[in-house]
């Protein structure tokens, strides 16, 4: 996290979006700033969090987040939420009323599209929510815009009434570019005015309210016309005009530098008649957006003539490498002979758990049972479906592994009558939306075994505290959800919550083996720490005694990467049947020694073992649950 | 390109990849040029694979470098040099850590780690260099050295003097006293001498 604070005005700055963002929304006198984690938003809140004159939370979740901003706009003060771009499905339900009631204080909601996928469950484009709940969009195309329009958005708010989406993407919030930064100026909260039509929105009133929305969509529609966010660079080539923003904006500027450009920073609504003003300039018009084509639509149904996703791709950026080819096509023209660009074929190299995860432990013992459906979720445990545990079988939104355990128990058929259900879900995760899933399971009288990855933080975001790891934001300590007595209270049976060591391999088989027998809900919980965060403590590394080594690998299918091939061989059995043998050593000076790997080693060639109990050989031979 | 110069830097999450690119970025600040920084991360802290990419000059656009079109390739292990070769433009340079840092998916047998990535890389007919940056690092006292081996790689190789970047990682070690400030200039000077006379031979 980059020191932002002690940046004095006028400084020109190396910052990412998301410190470019943060510095704007302290230069504009925010009071109340909110969001959850989510890659590539994440950074906003967090640096934000450095500056002490605004109160910053991490909310359990984005709706939660976008409350808490609300309720600041509504007592008059400049209030901010970000987050990523699936955290504003969540977040939606209030934006959409919250459009209605509109805003005191300036609140701007930035949303971080990942485009290409970084670290996502999809791709979406935010842009669709200013469309749906009728409010403006600006779309930075890098750091300096991204500071410049968080400034303008809360004017623009203010002036308007209105929330302003700021829309980013993984190529805005994460790229580091030069930023000249300015002062900050306060202002006082107008105080919050008791006004029914207004603040409640019931249907008569909700009513009311909708052809409001409608007037400032005109209004706002002539804002963007005269914006000057929105400009024509008349370019010499006149062959073909571009429409962009964001960083396709940079990608068409790069790779087009003389044609003309109408730039697009205030986005929605759309200023139709700059459209049709470029496209009087030039022979055709392209819209290069990413990534649904909405500008194209909207302008196709003005009946301007323009170009898009005819010839760009409707998924992912859309760099240099792809525009060119693509407009050459168009024009009929041959791309100059280029250097060939094909990648030479290496293996994929896929995130992996980390060293001493606790999630190793229970991805490991999820493996060794057998006739499991495995229900997941969003999180560093979603990496449990990869090698060589394969022991995750669906992953959607954050909370659904409790629903779509539910239902995957509920929606059996007789093909599925033997199988097991198993849901895993985190900690942060858990208090996020899967509360919600586990009382619904527990009323409805689920089958189901939940596993609850309790490791105090938010691991694949970076390490955010939560309402589960007692601290708060600026990491002081807070009140802990207790999460025994929390599942207990939503009608979890006392005797079926355990609360188990992750690393204690015999114990974490026979409680899971026995719990999904039982035909009703389980809650099997982990409470051990990320191995990133503080709370963590390393313990002596472990080393292969290499006489004892018999290349069984049963090691490696704890799947830590501390541990490393060092020779292959093969084995031929009794019965006939020729086995790999793969010799190991464990990379010391990484190993933490947690341990795992020493409990399924049979030949003891693990230095520093811990007692092995006889539950280690039903581990080791898998059960039928 | 418009007087723009593209340095790919390429390793796997945890190895400091972004923080070496990000001084690399200072460096070209402190020379007066315009300069974005950009990685394709995935979910790096996860031990994936990461490159990040500088691009500096008098104005930059697109932050990122088209494939075929970077002038100098940063590899802080082996295989991840190999895996970016089609990024570097002709007559562009790879300055490559030796290190092989095998992944659990080679470890499980499912696929293989190659035998000699640097000779992959030489058929190619890219120009390319080798050092051990964790050996080098090593014989100075601290693996941790490591980064400012593989920053001194690349001082030769940039289109400003060598002093300049050298400020830029001394500057990150001011707070941490004399003597580790002496260590990364010594690990700074070490990884220029690796790579200087190498590719003294290649020119």
């Amino acid at each position: 996290m980059a020191a932002v604070m002690p940046v004095p005005a006028a400084s020109r700055v190396l910052l990412s979006g998301n410190e470019a963002v943060a510095r704007a929304v302290w230069e504009a006198g925010v009071k109340v700033a909110a969001a959850y984690p989510g890659t590539p938003s994440t950074e906003m809140l967090e640096v934000i969090s450095s500056y002490p004159d605004i109160y910053s939370e991490w909310s359990v979740n984005e709706k939660v987040s976008l409350e808490v901003a609300i309720g600041a706009a509504y007592a008059g003060s400049r209030s901010f939420c970000c987050m990523k771009h699936v955290g504003m499905n969540v977040a939606s339900d209030a934006l959409m009323t919250l459009t209605l009631t509109g805003v005191i204080g300036g609140l701007v909601i930035a949303i971080a599209d990942d485009v290409g996928l970084s670290s996502s469950q999809n791709e979406q484009d935010s842009r669709y929510w200013g469309r749906f709940a009728h409010v403006p969009v600006l779309e930075p195309a890098d750091s300096q815009e991204a500071y410049e329009m968080t400034l303008y958005g809360y004017e623009l708010s203010e002036r308007f009434q209105v929330p302003v989406i700021l829309r980013m993407t993984t190529r805005i919030n994460h790229v580091k570019a030069l930023v000249t930064v300015g002062e900050r100026s306060t202002r006082p909260a107008a105080g919050f005015k008791k006004d029914p039509a207004r603040w409640v929105m019931t249907p008569g009133g909700a009513g009311k309210r909708i052809p409001l929305i409608f007037a400032r969509d005109a209004e706002l529609r002539r804002e963007a016309e005269l914006s000057a966010l929105n400009v024509i660079e008349p370019g010499s080539d006149r062959r073909v005009g571009f429409i962009a923003s964001g960083p396709a904006y940079m990608h068409v500027k790069e790779s087009f530098p003389d044609a003309p450009v109408l730039k697009l920073g205030f986005s929605c609504p759309l200023p139709f008649d700059k459209c049709r003003e470029l496209g009087e300039m030039v022979d055709r018009v392209v819209v290069v957006e990413e990534v649904e084509p909405l500008v194209e639509t909207e302008l196709k149904a003005q009946g301007i003539s323009v170009v898009g996703k005819e010839i760009l791709p409707q998924q992912g950026e859309l760099a240099p490498n792809v525009l060119r080819p693509a407009i050459a096509r168009l024009l009929g023209e041959n791309l100059p002979e280029s250097r060939s660009t094909a990648a030479m074929p290496v293996f994929p190299r896929p995130p992996t758990m980390c060293v001493a995860c606790p999630h190793l432990g229970v991805y490991y013992t999820l493996s060794q049972v057998r006739n499991l459906t495995i229900s997941g979720d969003i999180g560093c445990y979603t990496l449990g479906a990869g090698h060589p545990w394969n022991a995750l079988d669906t992953c959607i939104s954050m909370g659904a592994s409790m629903g779509i355990a539910l239902g995957l128990d509920k929606g059996r058929g007789e093909a599925d009558k033997d199988k097991r259900i198993v849901a895993v879900i985190g900690d942060s995760t858990f208090l996020h939306m899967g509360m919600q899933g586990l009382l619904d399971m527990v009323y409805n009288k689920g089958n189901v075994t939940v596993l609850l990855l309790d490791n105090r933080t938010v691991g694949m975001t970076g390490g955010q505290d939560n309402p589960g790891s007692g601290r708060d934001i600026h990491g002081v300590d807070a009140p802990r959800v207790d999460f025994p007595k929390l599942v207990e209270s939503l009608g979890v049976k006392p005797e079926r919550i355990h609360k188990v060591n992750p690393y204690e391999l015999p114990v974490l088989f026979k409680t899971i083996r026995d719990e999904v027998k039982v035909p009703e809900v389980s809650v099997i919980i982990t409470d051990q720490p990320c191995v990133l965060i503080e709370d963590y403590h390393k313990l002596k590394p472990y080393a292969v005694i290499e006489d004892k080594c018999t290349g069984c690998g049963n090691c490696l299918d704890v799947g830590c990467p501390a541990i490393h091939v060092t020779r292959r061989g093969k084995e031929v059995k009794a019965s006939g049947r020729e086995v790999d043998l793969a010799f190991v050593r464990i990379e010391s000076s990484v190993c933490t020694g947690c341990g795992l790997c020493v409990q399924p080693c049979a030949p003891d060639a693990i230095q520093h073992h811990v007692p092995v109990s006889p539950l280690i050989q039903l581990v080791k031979g898998g059960c039928n649950a | 390109m418009n007087g723009t110069t593209n340095i790919l830097v390429v390793g796997i999450g945890g190895q400091g990849v972004m923080t070496a690119t990000e001084i690399l970025a200072e460096a070209a600040i402190a020379m007066g040029h315009d300069a974005k920084k950009t990685e394709v991360a995935g979910m790096a802290q996860r031990g994936g694979v990461v490159s990040s990419h500088l691009r500096f000059g008098p104005k930059v656009l697109s932050p990122q470098i088209t494939p075929g079109t970077a002038d100098v390739l940063l590899g802080f292990e082996s295989a991840e040099a190999m895996r970016w070769q089609h990024m570097l433009k002709a007559g562009g340079i790879t300055l490559m850590n030796t290190a092989r840092l095998v992944p659990p998916v080679v470890e499980l047998g499912l696929f293989d780690y190659p035998d000699d990535p640097l000779a992959e890389i030489r058929k190619t007919g890219n120009k390319v260099v080798a050092f051990d940056a964790t050996t080098i690092a090593l014989d100075l006292g601290d693996i941790r050295l490591g980064n400012t081996v593989m920053l001194g790689a690349i001082a030769d190789h940039l289109p400003f003097a060598a002093d300049v970047l050298m400020d830029c990682v001394l500057k990150r070690f001011q707070k941490k006293g004399e003597k580790m400030v002496d260590l990364n200039r010594r690990a700074f000077e070490a990884g220029r001498s690796a790579v200087g006379a190498a590719a003294a031979a290649l020119a």
